[in-house]
This record gives C-alpha cells, sequence and structure tokens, in this order.
C-alpha cells in the first residue's frame, strides 16, 4: 500500500485535455517534485487532488483509501494540506489568527488552538509578525503564511504549489530551508515548480509533465539529463544542439 | 475606556426608564433596543461572514407573525411566540439558506430579496392564516411601556453578548475565515456550508425574536409593515453599515443612529419646520415639514449613498479614519 | 384553442418590450458585473417624463422617445460617474457595496418621484391606447404591437452598434476581459460610464413605449426591476441575443399564468422563476446554446 497515489488522473476541460492520464506514486516522508512548463497542468493536478474540482476519470489514494472526490475540507481534516500558487491570505485577519483558523482543525478550543498556532509560526519562523495583518504582509512572507496556515493543521502530506515564484534570492533560500525543515519533521511533500534551482536541491524524485501528460519521471539527475524534459524546457532547437 | 464602557451604558440603559419618563422616549429606545437585536443579526451572517443579506424582514416578519398567530389560531398568549418566533425564522432560514449558499456574493443577496418578497406575497395572500392585508390586531399585555422595555434590553444584552462569545469561538474565526476567502477556508478544513448554515440561523433566530418582539410590543402587523422591503431589511443594512461592519458595537451604534435618523425626517427636522413656520408665519415651512417627514425613505436612500461612498466601514469599523479626519494634529503610532 | 392563441399573441408582444428592459440591464451586468437594483427606477424616470411631456406639452409618447432616452442616457452616465465609478476605489469589508448603492439610488429616484408628483396613479391616454386590430378572431393592441416592432428595431440597432462601431466593440471587449482591454488601449472608466447610459437610455425607450397602456406611480421601479433580472439570467449576461430569448420568455410566462391560474399570481411566478434561474441557470440560455 503506498502512502500516496494518483492513478490514470484525466480532466478535461471542454474540448482541450488539461491532464491526460497522469500516474505517479509518492513515498512516506520524500520530497517529490512536479514539475513541467507553465500550463502543463501541474497545478490542475492539485486542484483535484483537494478536489477543487473533480476529475473526469482517474482515482487518488491516500493511505489507502480513495479520496477521489471528496469534499476539499474533508480532504484537510483526512490529512493533506496544501498551498496556493496564487497566495490566499485571510487579508483582515493577524498572522496569528490567520494560523489560528488552521489551528482549529485540529483543536477543539481555542486555548489549544492558539498553542497549537504559536508552536507553528515557531517552527516556520513567523512568530515575530504575528501581530501584522496578513494584507500588509510582502509577497516573501505571505507565502510562508502560507505555508504556516496549512502546517497548523497537521497535515501528512503537503502540496506545495509554486512557493518560490517571485522571491529574491535569500527568501529563496530560507523557503528551501523551510521546506526541508518541514520534512524533516515527517511531513511529506509533493512540491510542484517550475523553477529549476529549487526543485532540483530538494526533491527526492521528480515527475515531469508537459501538456498534461508524463514525460518522465525519476531521481532529479535522470529527469534534467532526459531529453524530452530539456527539450520542453529550453525548446527542440537547444535539444537538437545537445544531441550533435 | 474601551473596556468600561459597555458596562457603563448599561448601567445608564438599565435605569433608563426609570429617569426618563416621557412615553416618546421610551417609545423611541424600544426601537433602538429592537434594531440592536435584528443589527446584530445582520451582522453575524453579513458583517461576518460575508454573506450579505438583502431580505431580513423574512425572518423578522416570521417572527412576528408566528407570535400574532398564536393569538389568532392557537388562542394563547402572544408571548409564547417569543419562545417560538426566532425558532419559526430558522425553520425558513435553514432550507433557504441549504438551497441558495451555492450561490455568491451579490447572487445570494438577489436571493435574500427574493425571499423577503416571497414571505410577503405568502402573508398577502394566504389570507385564510394571516388575514392578508388586514393584518393581525391583539390586546397587549402591558399598558406601561417599561415591561417591554426591559424585555427588550434583555434580548439586545443577550445578542450582543452571544455575538462576543460566537465571534472569540472557533465559529467566530471560521465565519471571518469564510469571508476573507472561502476557498482558503475549505483547504483549512472548514466545511464552509455547513458553518455558512450556522450562521444564517443565528441571525434568523434573533431576528425572528425582534419580529415577535414587535407583535407583542405593538400589537398590530400586516404584511406591508413587518415584511417591508425598505423599513426592515434595508434599514437592517443601514445599521449594520453606519455603525460598522463586522464590529460587536457596531449594530449598537448603528441602532441609535438610525432610530435618530428615522426620527429626524419623521418629525420635520424635529419640528425645526414647523418651529420656522410659527416663528415667521410662513406656511410653506409647515407643506415643507409634511413633505420631509413622508421623506424618510428619501433619506434613507441618501444615506446608503453616502455612507457607501464615505464610510463603507461604519462609524466603529472606520472610527480610525474619523479621529483623522477630525483631529488632523492627533497622530496615533504606527499602525499595525 | 383560440384563447390559447390570444394568450401566446399577448406574450409575445409583451416580450418584445420585456426584451428591451432586459438588453439594457444585460448589457450593464455583462460589462460591468454591476448589479444594478435601479434599473426599474430608471424606467420610471423616463415614464414621468413621457407623462410630463404628454400632459403639459402635448407630445405624442413616440415623440418624446427623443427626449426621454437621451434624458435618461445622461442620467445613466452621470450615476455611473459620481456613484459607482468611484466604488472601485473605495475599500471595505463588503463587496455588495455596489449592489447597495443601486438600491439607494432606486429608493432616491422613487422617493423624488414621489415627492413631484405624489402617488397617484397617472396614465397616458391617447388615440391608439385602448384601440386594437383583429387577425382572425385574435386581437392585437395597437400600442403593444407598435412597441414590440419598435423594440425590434432597436435590437437590430443594439446589435449593429456592438457589432460595427468602434464603441461597440471596446464595450463588448471591456465585457469579455477588463484588463485585456484597458491593456488594449480602452478606457474602462469611460466605458462603463458610456454603457450605463446606454443600458438606461434602453429602458428608457421600453418606459416610454409601456406609456399609452400601462399606469404609472412611484413604485413601479421594483416589479420591473426584478423583471429586467430575470430577463437578464434567463439569457446570459451581456447577450443581446439572449435578453431577447430571456423577455419573450417571462413575456409568455406572464401571460399564459395569467390566463390559467390567475392574476393575483402574477408577481408570485416572476419571482419563482426569478428564484429558479438564479439557482440553476447561471449562465442563462446562453450556456444552453453556447451562442
Amino acid at each position: 500500500m503506498s502512502f500516496f497515489e494518483i492513478r490514470n488522473l484525466v480532466k478535461h476541460f471542454g474540448g482541450l485535455a488539461a491532464v491526460n492520464d497522469v500516474t505517479f506514486e509518492v513515498k512516506e516522508g520524500e520530497i517529490f517534485g512536479l514539475i513541467g512548463p507553465n500550463g502543463s497542468g501541474k497545478t490542475t493536478i492539485f486542484n483535484m487532488i483537494s478536489n477543487y474540482f473533480s476529475p473526469t476519470s482517474g482515482t487518488i489514494h491516500f493511505k489507502g483509501e480513495n479520496i477521489t472526490g471528496l469534499k476539499t475540507y474533508k480532504i484537510c481534516q483526512l490529512g493533506i494540506g496544501r498551498t496556493f500558487q496564487v497566495v490566499k491570505p485571510l487579508g483582515r485577519m493577524t498572522v496569528e489568527d490567520n494560523v489560528i483558523a488552521g489551528a482549529f482543525a485540529r483543536a477543539k478550543t481555542k486555548h489549544h488552538a492558539r498553542g497549537l498556532a504559536a508552536e507553528t509560526m515557531e517552527f516556520c519562523g513567523l512568530a515575530h509578525r504575528k501581530h501584522v495583518l496578513a494584507k500588509s504582509l510582502p509577497i516573501g512572507e505571505r507565502k510562508r503564511l502560507e505555508i504556516t496556515r496549512a502546517m497548523a493543521t497537521r497535515p501528512q502530506l503537503l502540496l506545495l504549489d509554486e512557493t518560490a515564484a517571485g522571491l529574491n534570492p535569500s527568501e529563496l533560500d530560507a523557503a528551501i530551508d523551510l521546506i526541508k525543515k518541514i520534512r524533516d519533521n515527517g511531513t511529506t511533500i509533493i512540491i510542484v515548480e517550475h523553477i529549476m534551482k529549487v526543485i532540483m536541491t530538494i526533491s527526492d524524485r521528480i515527475h515531469a509533465i508537459n501538456f498534461g501528460s508524463t514525460i518522465a519521471a525519476g531521481t532529479p539527475r535522470e529527469v534534467a539529463n532526459d531529453k524530452a524534459v530539456i527539450e520542453a524546457y529550453l525548446g527542440e532547437e537547444y535539444a537538437q544542439s545537445q544531441r550533435n | 475606556m474601551k473596556k468600561y464602557g459597555p458596562i457603563l451604558l448599561l448601567v445608564l440603559l438599565i435605569i433608563f426608564p426609570l429617569i426618563v419618563r416621557s412615553h416618546y422616549h421610551q417609545h423611541l429606545m424600544i426601537l433602538v433596543l429592537m434594531w440592536v437585536v435584528i443589527g446584530s443579526g445582520w451582522n453575524i451572517i453579513a458583517g461576518y461572514t460575508g454573506q450579505v443579506s438583502f431580505g431580513d424582514a423574512a425572518f423578522f416578519g416570521t417572527g412576528a407573525y408566528t407570535a400574532g398567530l398564536f393569538v389568532t389560531k392557537l388562542g394563547v398568549s402572544a408571548w409564547w411566540g417569543m419562545a417560538f418566533g426566532g425558532i419559526a425564522a430558522m425553520l425558513i432560514a435553514f432550507p433557504f439558506g441549504w438551497i441558495c449558499f451555492r450561490l455568491r456574493g451579490a447572487y445570494f443577496a438577489l436571493a435574500t430579496l427574493a425571499l423577503n418578497e416571497v414571505m410577503r406575497h405568502i402573508a398577502t395572500i394566504w389570507e385564510s392564516l394571516t388575514d392578508g392585508m388586514v393584518g393581525i390586531l391583539i390586546i397587549q399585555t402591558f399598558v406601561s411601556k417599561i415591561p417591554y422595555y426591559y424585555i427588550a434590553l434583555g434580548l439586545a444584552v443577550i445578542s450582543v453578548i452571544s455575538i462576543q462569545i460566537i465571534m472569540g469561538s472557533r465559529w467566530g474565526y471560521y465565519f471571518v475565515s469564510i469571508r476573507e476567502d472561502q476557498d482558503a477556508a475549505e483547504s483549512l478544513g472548514i466545511d464552509t456550508h455547513f458553518y455558512k448554515m450556522i450562521s444564517l440561523n443565528v441571525a434568523a433566530f434573533l431576528t425572528g425574536m425582534a419580529g415577535s418582539l414587535f407583535m407583542n410590543y405593538m400589537g398590530f402587523i400586516d404584511p406591508e409593515v413587518v415584511f417591508s422591503l425598505h423599513d426592515i431589511s434595508i434599514m437592517a443594512i443601514l445599521v449594520g453599515i453606519v455603525g460598522g461592519v463586522g464590529t460587536i458595537y457596531g449594530p449598537v451604534v448603528g441602532a441609535f443612529i438610525m432610530v435618530a435618523v428615522h426620527e429626524f425626517f419623521r418629525t420635520g427636522f424635529f419640528g425645526f419646520f414647523k418651529g420656522v413656520a410659527s416663528l415667521t408665519g410662513w406656511d410653506t415651512m409647515n407643506v415643507f415639514a409634511k413633505y420631509v417627514g413622508q421623506a424618510h425613505v428619501l433619506g434613507f436612500g441618501i444615506l446608503v449613498v453616502l455612507v457607501i461612498l464615505l464610510l463603507p466601514n461604519g462609524i466603529v469599523g472606520d472610527w480610525n479614519k474619523i479621529v483623522g479626519k477630525l483631529f488632523p494634529f492627533k497622530r496615533k503610532g504606527v499602525a499595525a | 384553442m383560440e384563447v390559447f392563441l390570444q394568450t401566446l399573441v399577448a406574450g409575445i408582444l409583451k416580450g418584445g418590450l420585456y426584451s428591451l428592459i432586459g438588453m439594457g440591464m444585460s448589457l450593464i451586468m455583462g460589462v460591468m458585473g454591476i448589479i444594478n437594483l435601479a434599473h426599474g427606477q430608471l424606467m420610471m424616470v423616463a415614464m414621468y417624463v413621457t407623462f410630463v411631456l404628454f400632459h403639459y406639452l402635448g407630445i405624442d409618447p413616440y415623440f418624446s422617445l427623443i427626449v426621454s432616452m437621451p434624458a435618461l442616457f445622461l442620467l445613466g452616465m452621470l450615476i455611473q460617474k459620481y456613484t459607482l465609478n468611484p466604488l472601485m476605489e473605495v475599500e471595505s469589508i463588503l463587496p455588495e457595496n455596489q449592489v447597495l448603492m443601486t438600491v439607494g439610488i432606486g429608493m432616491v429616484l422613487t422617493e423624488i418621484a414621489r415627492f413631484i408628483f405624489t402617488s397617484d396613479y397617472k396614465s397616458v391616454s391617447t388615440s391608439y391606447s385602448n384601440a386594437t386590430f383583429f387577425v382572425g378572431e385574435i386581437s392585437f393592441s395597437i400600442a403593444l404591437t407598435i412597441a414590440f416592432f419598435m423594440a425590434v428595431g432597436f435590437t437590430v440597432l443594439m446589435f449593429w452598434f456592438l457589432v460595427k462601431t468602434d464603441l461597440g466593440r471596446s464595450i463588448r471587449a471591456t465585457a469579455q476581459d477588463k484588463d485585456a482591454a484597458l491593456l488594449m488601449g480602452v478606457n474602462s472608466k469611460r466605458i462603463t460610464i458610456m454603457t450605463f447610459g446606454i443600458g438606461s437610455a434602453l429602458v428608457a425607450a421600453a418606459g416610454t413605449l409601456l406609456m399609452p397602456i400601462y399606469y404609472l406611480f412611484p413604485d413601479i421601479g421594483g416589479p420591473f426591476t426584478r423583471k429586467a433580472f430575470v430577463i437578464t439570467i434567463l439569457g446570459g449576461l451581456g447577450s443581446t441575443v439572449g435578453a431577447i430569448f430571456g423577455g419573450l420568455t417571462l413575456g409568455l410566462a406572464e401571460a399564459f399564468g395569467a390566463t390559467y391560474i390567475g392574476m393575483a399570481f402574477d408577481d408570485m411566478i416572476g419571482l419563482l422563476i426569478f428564484i429558479l434561474v438564479l439557482l440553476f441557470l447561471p449562465g442563462g440560455f446562453k450556456r444552453l446554446t453556447k451562442v
């Protein structure tokens, strides 16, 4: 029984196949990377996992249970947390309140939730900003809040959607450190990215897709050298020049 | 100040009818207290949970008619309505929310508008039950206004305290999360449909209770009065907005102000025009007074327009902005 | 059978007029995403303008169109410019501010009308107000028939305007994607003002055309706003063709409802359709036909 897997996942929007028969398996405790150029279907896969919309066909399994089509809030309660590509801070609430809102998924009383939130903010490095209104945060901290809030729900599997986009180099390093820390603490991670540096450095295994279909899978090294991947990212001419 | 203000206010409210004996002013305060209840209800579903309702009269009227029907159909005291008015309103709110919460934002608002109108039509058409346009007339239990005052005060206090408790709890966090970003809320494990239903039913309960109180106090209701779009639903929105959306004491402030504004128009600027007329003998002033008296809806309309443009977060919500404009030299520290 | 045909005719003719009402709102909703709950009240204003011109200057309603349409066009532009556009800048907790604003405006318009004209019912009685002509056994109200054909005319004009003129194309562009339109150099503020003006002018036409066969009082706005909304939703936002379908559907539904169920339920039917449409057809007929 695998920790998490998607089988033959398909999503059609009208006549377009955004996701076309994608299958992969994620092992507990690893950082699993999902890469592909813009528009390749990565976020669509995430949206199906958390059931923002349901798949056209295919199934999703978590710890042996078929979770396809379950309500979004249920999926969180089962232990899968996610961040959004375009961050969704609860703007008029403070950082602390944002995280408490997440903590209530596991805590029954406000006291307990507060404690849980404090722990999480400490862990993710946002404790010093806890009284700031979420909408006043700069983009780097918003992304961090997104992660912190999801972590407050104590997920066993965390879906990170393009957490690196828009960050400057030092913020990027901090983000990478946080992600590794989260994994070391026991949370399995699926990370969607299209910035090579990030995903290559931290992923244990990578799954590459383009135009909704799988084009390569394996270790970062294997995928980086895969011809189809190079072609998808750098263009056919480059791939051609590599072959010659 | 902030901590003792409410207690001070409560004390003042408790001794009010003992000091101020004028029936007119007691009546006004009863209305204010009633609007605190209704406004608080609106605030819960609209201000805190972000599902704006344009049709709270549907719940108010249901509560009022429940109380009235206890007299006309069951032959018992209308006070039974107080116990069941809130529940009756919830019986309307429940299926409505179940069906209509799939609608987002403005479309939900429109649905509440439709609900308001449907309830009004039902009350008008179903004559065998409600006597239609004739309305319901009952004999009031008390001659003095004072018992009604204290009941209204009790209801208002319960409303405000309930809201304080709710908003400090898990429910409160979930309501605001839904308002801020419904999709993010879902991803945090919040069953948004369930919590929207809770919010709506709490609002409906409070508003229904206010309606039952209205029946008992006024002694007469008809569909045009208790299901009125302008005088109840829009008024509820104004109480909420003027006072301060999403604040606990907003409805309290809003209720005071809106009842005052209503009286202001109804009496022709508190008798200003009549006063000028008698001083100067200009009869047109009397005519003016009469028109202004009828124009309170116009005043409300203008108020809506102005408040939305200038004070969208209400007096309590935009307090800092107001203070800043009135006292530009007084600068607070760095805002959070 | 005859009753059926008669009802059918009445429904279609009324439907034509309804399309005109719906078209304006559909344009406003489609382009700006503004739910205009003052739409019926704008129509009411146009009707009072028509009334005044008729009673004090003896101008026939069909000629009043020349006055009422531009007048409402101007009013619409002013409303958009001074009350609705500023809302885009105001930051507040409730996004429904815009709808509430139109409610406020509707109230203001209604009460001003009441102030000036009192709540008495007014009407415009012309030579053709009650005249009918017959096709076989079926009677056609002349006024309604003329209104129907003028509505058709206006619809064709709108079509041409939206498809063939620059301004029309800018409006459609803004309706489809405001940001993209902005990037293409379309001045969205100006467009919103023009669109609200056009929408108001259209409903003004409907009001003027309706005047000879209807009665007028300040509160007439409410029910018509609701009808406009039903038509808009039925037809799909921003679709002129849709508004035609929506208008005809509502006209027929009301006609058949009145004939076979009863007059008292006229309003209720409108309300029920309103609710059903809100719930089940968020894209309107447009969604079903993919036009």
